[in-house]
């Protein structure tokens, strides 16, 4: 009796010194992949408080260097109306696409999800076929301009990217797991195929539509290719990314061509500033975000 | 015997019946139609007619005439696989495929041992925060990452830079030394994805039963004898679907990622240009729109293959695991 409960004593410690050892590995590690993901951010953000010449001297620092708020200030009042249409054009673009391909993906995701709909493995082939075969970004916007003349366009930010797959998917599977009996005592009480998605299936749904409107959103937010594309030459149709995509770009070339524009406004330091006032809105929303997202990719398996 | 009747009346009528089921269903079901119709007009305009845009590919596209264009048949491929193994397509290719796998693989492994790590962690506020901060990058676009990018590696000021010249090292000109490059562009990728994968695996290794390990705490295995023989043979299936499906991938390019970190860099193509780009550029820089499309052709018909191969070789070593 003593000898055994000596051996377990011994096990125990045994397993407490394994798991210790265990336990500051892991946390080593683990802080170690999450300070490398916020550090980049942080060198941003000092950045764009930084004195430009400070930043020229010694480069960019983890610390702002001689705290400064000129490249917010020399970006508001030099570029402010710019920025602050281009801040329109985004959230327009944002609301718009999120709101219409919410209403579009859960459409279908419901439509499919029905076992009384008979074609629903050939629709779902359908969209499924998208993702193996695709004839390509010329072809497509050779499509998009001449056939269906969105150039010049928000249209042609918003409407490629309402519907996906994937996010139809996401939807139909998370239906797929509604039971089916809150479904047929509404049949019984005479709802229609509209009236049970409308008030019976849209408000289960809070999480996944939650995850795939984070999705649609955040895709729309981030986008600058749409523009690049088709709304070039349409300076008050730019939306925030792509703003910034023509400033790194443009800003360097004017470094090299005009010795005016280089000195005469803190380029470096603007570009951050820029930079944290496109994504700053992402950054201070993505924390309450994140969980609908967790919850959302772990509804399961989006097999076609 | 009544039964083998009854067949044979089926048969005979199957034919109308099917007629009149469909038009029944449609009667019966319109609203499904309805709420059918726009996904299909949409799938159809932006997915389904391009493909037939891959005419594209035998043209030699002139602007002012259009879809009139002088069709010249394979002219255009010619073209591009011209020269073996120093064709542009053989390049394109292999960029794309090479900087795919080691994505695939350092993904892979890096996203599950976080996952694996962050599942035995017992620290709830440390677990979170970590989860937290690694989602940062997923969520800012590929612009601001470029900004990033070229403040850590300029030559001018960028972090690494000084970081060198503090320390009495000599500068180093990243951006004109194309061999780093690669190395970089796969730590962005590996940086920017860790967050959203490893959420992923996370979620699958929370699927484990939980009373598998506590039989094994039971049992006296430690930490690491859980994760070697309970954790990671029961992940198996899950990492394998998912390596299909990026294998299914292995074609498409990360464009967002190459472009903006490289853009049009003419020093750094040859290690960074991918298929993508490669259109991309066809498209926006040179307007060669009958190369750019059948690069994009090449790319499909090669993608398509792959995939059917893959899903072949799945299908026949276990059924359940195959994508259709």
């Amino acid at each position: 009796m003593a000898e055994l409960s000596i051996k377990k004593q011994r096990n125990s410690i045994q397993q407490d010194a394994g798991t210790r050892i265990f336990n500051v590995i892991a946390v080593t590690i683990v802080s170690f992949f999450a300070i490398v993901c916020l550090l980049p951010f942080v060198l941003v953000l000092s950045g764009s408080f930084s004195d430009e010449s400070q930043v020229a001297i010694n480069g960019y620092k983890l610390f702002p260097q001689e705290f400064s708020l000129q490249a917010y200030k020399v970006v508001f009042s030099n570029l402010g109306d710019t920025i602050g249409n281009a801040y329109l054009v985004t959230i327009y673009v944002t609301l718009v696409g999120t709101v219409i391909g919410l209403l579009l993906t859960s459409m279908s995701g419901y439509v499919l999800s029905r076992t009384d709909f008979k074609h629903r493995d050939k629709a779902a082939f359908f969209i499924y076929f998208t993702t193996l075969f695709s004839g390509g970004l010329i072809p497509s916007y050779l499509v998009n301009t001449t056939f269906l003349h969105l150039n010049h366009s928000l249209w042609a930010v918003i409407l490629p990217g309402l519907l996906g797959p994937f996010n139809i998917f996401l939807f139909r599977n998370y239906i797929k797991g509604i039971p089916h009996s809150l479904v047929e005592s509404a049949r019984i009480d005479g709802a229609g195929d509209f009236r049970v998605y409308w008030q019976i299936i849209i408000p289960l749904c809070k999480p996944v539509s939650a995850t795939v409107g984070l999705f649609l959103a955040l895709g729309y937010w981030n986008n600058w290719f749409g523009y690049s594309l088709y709304l070039i030459s349409d300076k008050d149709k730019w939306g925030l990314q792509y703003l910034l995509y023509r400033m790194l770009a443009r800003m360097t070339d004017a470094v090299k061509d005009s010795q005016i524009v280089m000195d005469a406004l803190p380029s470096e330091t603007m570009k951050l500033a820029t930079a944290m006032l496109v994504t700053g809105p992402v950054l201070l929303f993505y924390p309450f975000a994140q969980r609908y997202f967790v919850s959302g990719l772990t509804i399961g398996g989006v097999k076609g | 015997m009544s039964e083998a009747i009854i067949t044979v009346q089926t048969n005979e009528n199957a034919k109308k019946k099917t007629k009149k089921k469909l038009f029944s269903d449609f009667r019966e079901h319109k609203t499904y139609y309805f709420m059918l119709t726009p996904m299909i007009v949409f799938f159809i305009l932006f997915s389904y007619l391009p493909m037939f845009g891959v005419y594209y590919a035998f043209v030699d596209y002139d602007f002012s005439k259009g879809i009139a264009s002088k069709f010249v048949w394979f002219k255009n491929f010619e073209f591009l696989f011209q020269g073996g193994f120093d064709s542009i397509i053989w390049k394109l290719t292999k960029n794309t495929i090479l900087y795919n796998i080691a994505f695939i693989g350092l993904n892979t492994f890096f996203q599950m041992s976080v996952a694996i790590l962050l599942r035995e962690l017992t620290y709830k506020k440390f677990v979170k925060t970590s989860q937290t901060l690694m989602f940062m990058p997923y969520f800012v676009s590929m612009v601001i990452i470029s900004s990033i990018v070229y403040n850590l590696f300029n030559y001018d000021f960028g972090v690494i830079n000084s970081a060198f010249t503090a320390m009495g090292f000599e500068k180093f000109d990243f951006y004109s030394t194309p061999a780093v490059w690669p190395f970089i562009i796969v730590a962005v990728e590996i940086w920017k994805g860790l967050g959203y994968g490893s959420v992923i695996y996370l979620a699958s290794i929370m699927g484990i039963d939980e009373s598998i390990y506590e039989a094994a705490y039971v049992d006296g295995a430690s930490k690491w004898q859980r994760i070697i023989h309970i954790t990671l043979p029961l992940l198996k299936p899950t990492v394998i679907v998912l390596l299909l499906f990026s294998l299914g991938g292995i074609m498409r390019g990360q464009f967002d990622l190459f472009w903006n970190i490289i853009g049009q860099n003419g020093f750094l193509l040859n290690a960074t240009d991918i298929i993508d780009t490669y259109v991309y550029r066809s498209l926006t820089v040179n307007f060669s729109m009958g190369l750019g499309s059948a690069a994009g052709l090449f790319q499909s018909v090669f993608g398509l293959i792959v995939i059917l191969t893959v899903n072949y070789i799945v299908k026949k070593a276990d059924k359940e695991n195959a994508l259709f």
